[in-house]
């Protein structure tokens, strides 16, 4: 049932660009989407594990610099006599490197920094996007630091005889986020609401207790880890194949901070969460620009935030879906909380 | 040849503690526990409060690590062992302060004790293969059936924190059965309980005992202790004073003075 309306929901975005003409606000809903993918992974580590990763743009980063070195090769000197050449490869190869390169960034932040938790873990987070960002910054002779990394190539298509292309523009792109976000979707989806999301769930509701019943902490944590590092990649991937140049600010704070807004508001912990915060911070401050000067518009953006975490501290999913259970279970038939959206 | 009844072997050793010494900086909170506990028995491990039952629960279940001495499960020695993996020998402990997922369902907080039990991997999951559905089915009856057994039915779809304190330390005893353990540890679980849930609770353990499984209990309420203890060990200061079957605990002058001793002597100075 509720998948049905799931669907339903997926078959609306299908056919936004069906009549929605403007393109301005096509690639507004773009770079929402990549964010919205951005923080559903960002969801998977601080909602269901309860480790708030706020490095989780250096693995984004990670994914779009991969991605767009592979599909404009590159020359990496090793040492003085033997060198790395990577010749141009498609974008689609690229971005499967960008996601298991970033997926295993992910592995070696987790096996290092799950042995500490909380506050700990926030600033080995924090401190490794940061040092990514100054790695892209000078290492010139591979990211070209500040000059930035130009005509990064489109995605293409490429089946000889059948569909050729070059994937540019906005209607194309649109439809690889969304192919991309539901996928990254459905993965959360089915991890959570499995073995393993309940095991995630477990440890950060009561660690001594899930590991006394033979719950391995590590083991869940780096799982999460790497899936949601994965996914950030790919959002990054998405990011650089888009906008077509990428410089050390993808690494900025700011875009973590993004994230964390967008999960909190929407509801950490829950698939929908996400999807929704990320929709409002990511739409609304671009409808207001027509109408409001950028000054009113961050106050807009700062009181909306507020308001949000003062009046629904759980975020906006989860005040819909308690709204929701206390008409249903009014009329007397339970909701057991893993059907919870 | 010897008859049949002479050849009854005695009940083997399942878990044996070894000369265990724990000591938190300059406390001694344990020093040199030697016990055993024997296959399908049951030992309640008494004494006053700071006596050292919790650590050595502690301690057993990987929680802690001893400074000195072997903690020895059906021949494997647990020391180092991290408390997931003791839990994977089939040793499943509960908690003296409630301790459950407060903001899930009963059912999930039994569907998540069930962890142990699945076996379908990642990769299985994300491809959503038909065998996962299936061990998901079979994980929901069971965490049914348990919740059945423990007589928590009616409240499967209610928060665990929201439960009344009685029915949480049922449900503690649930989230434990469903990591199927061969042997269980429960750290006082009728305190906070009424007489009339006291006297359910020893039923059901005899239940549970019935199932093959062999249990150390650390318990303040005596009536329960004698009641289904065959053999009691009695902690005082980190040292065992004694040890024995219920009747001679009782009588044991040096137990009698740890309970009620010291303030009688002080009494009579």
């Amino acid at each position: 049932m509720r998948r049905w309306l799931g669907w339903l929901w997926v078959a609306f975005l299908v056919s936004v660009p069906l009549w929605m003409t403007d393109l301005y606000y096509l690639h507004v809903l773009i770079i929402t989407g990549i964010f919205i993918i951005a923080s559903m992974s960002l969801n998977l580590l601080l909602g269901y594990t309860g480790q708030l990763n706020l490095g989780q743009v250096g693995f984004f980063g990670i994914g779009a610099y991969t991605s767009a070195l592979i599909s404009l090769g590159f020359e990496l000197k090793l040492t003085d006599n033997f060198a790395l050449a990577v010749d141009p490869h498609p974008a689609w190869l690229g971005f499967v490197f960008g996601v298991i390169l970033s997926g295993f960034a992910g592995w070696v932040v987790g096996r290092i920094s799950f042995k500490i938790r909380g506050a700990y873990f926030v600033i080995v987070t924090i401190s490794f996007a940061e040092v990514m960002r100054l790695v892209a910054l000078n290492w010139v002779s591979l990211t070209q630091g500040p000059m930035a990394l130009n005509n990064i190539p489109p995605f293409t298509v490429d089946i000889p005889g059948v569909w050729e292309a070059e994937l540019y523009g906005k209607v194309p792109n649109y439809y690889i986020v969304l192919a991309v976000g539901v996928v990254s979707y459905i993965v959360i989806r089915r991890l959570v609401r499995s073995r393993l999301g309940r095991a995630m769930i477990a440890l950060k509701e009561n660690e001594p207790l899930a590991t006394s019943v033979g719950i391995d902490v590590t083991r869940y944590l780096v799982l999460a880890a790497v899936v949601s590092a994965a996914m950030a990649g790919a959002a990054g991937s998405l990011y650089a194949h888009y906008v077509r140049i990428i410089d050390p600010d993808v690494f900025l704070f700011i875009y973590t901070v993004t994230m964390v807004i967008m999960v909190i508001t929407g509801g950490k912990g829950t698939l929908a969460g996400p999807i929704v915060g990320g929709l409002i911070f990511g739409v609304v401050p671009e409808l207001l620009r027509d109408t409001t000067r950028p000054e009113v518009q961050w106050i807009i953006y700062g009181g909306l935030m507020i308001a949000i975490v003062f009046f629904l501290p759980n975020g906006i999913v989860p005040a819909v879906h308690q709204w929701w259970r206390s008409r249903v279970s009014r009329a007397g038939v339970a909701v057991p909380l893993s059907e919870a959206p | 040849m010897l008859p049949m009844e002479t050849k009854l072997t005695p009940p083997e050793t399942v878990l044996s503690l070894e000369h265990i010494a724990v000591r938190f900086g300059g406390l001694l909170a344990i020093s040199d526990m030697t016990f055993s506990v024997r296959e399908h028995e049951v030992v309640s491990l008494i004494g006053p409060n700071g006596a050292g039952k919790t650590t050595a629960f502690n301690v057993i279940t990987g929680f802690v690590r001893p400074t000195e001495g072997r903690i020895v499960y059906r021949g494997r020695v647990l020391n180092g062992m991290k408390p997931h993996e003791v839990a994977d020998l089939g040793l499943v402990r509960t908690f003296q302060k409630t301790s459950l997922f407060d903001r899930n369902t009963a059912f999930d907080n039994v569907l998540i004790g069930l962890h142990r039990r699945g076996k379908r991997k990642a990769w299985e999951i994300l491809l959503a293969l038909p065998r996962v559905a299936r061990e998901e089915k079979m994980l929901s009856e069971e965490a049914e059936r348990i919740l059945d057994f423990v007589g928590l039915s009616r409240r499967a779809y209610e928060l665990g924190g929201a439960l009344p304190y009685g029915e949480q330390r049922l449900l503690e005893v649930a989230v434990a059965l469903a990591a199927r353990p061969e042997f269980l540890l429960l750290d006082e679980p009728v305190s906070g309980m009424n007489p009339t849930e006291t006297r359910n609770f020893m039923k059901m353990l005899d239940k549970i005992r019935e199932q093959g499984i062999t249990i150390l209990l650390v318990e303040h309420d005596m009536r329960m202790v004698m009641g289904v203890s065959d053999r009691v060990v009695v902690l005082n200061h980190g040292r065992i004073i004694a040890e024995g079957q219920p009747e001679e605990i009782q009588r044991n002058p040096e137990v009698i003075e740890a309970y009620l001793g010291q303030g009688a002597t002080r009494a009579a100075d």
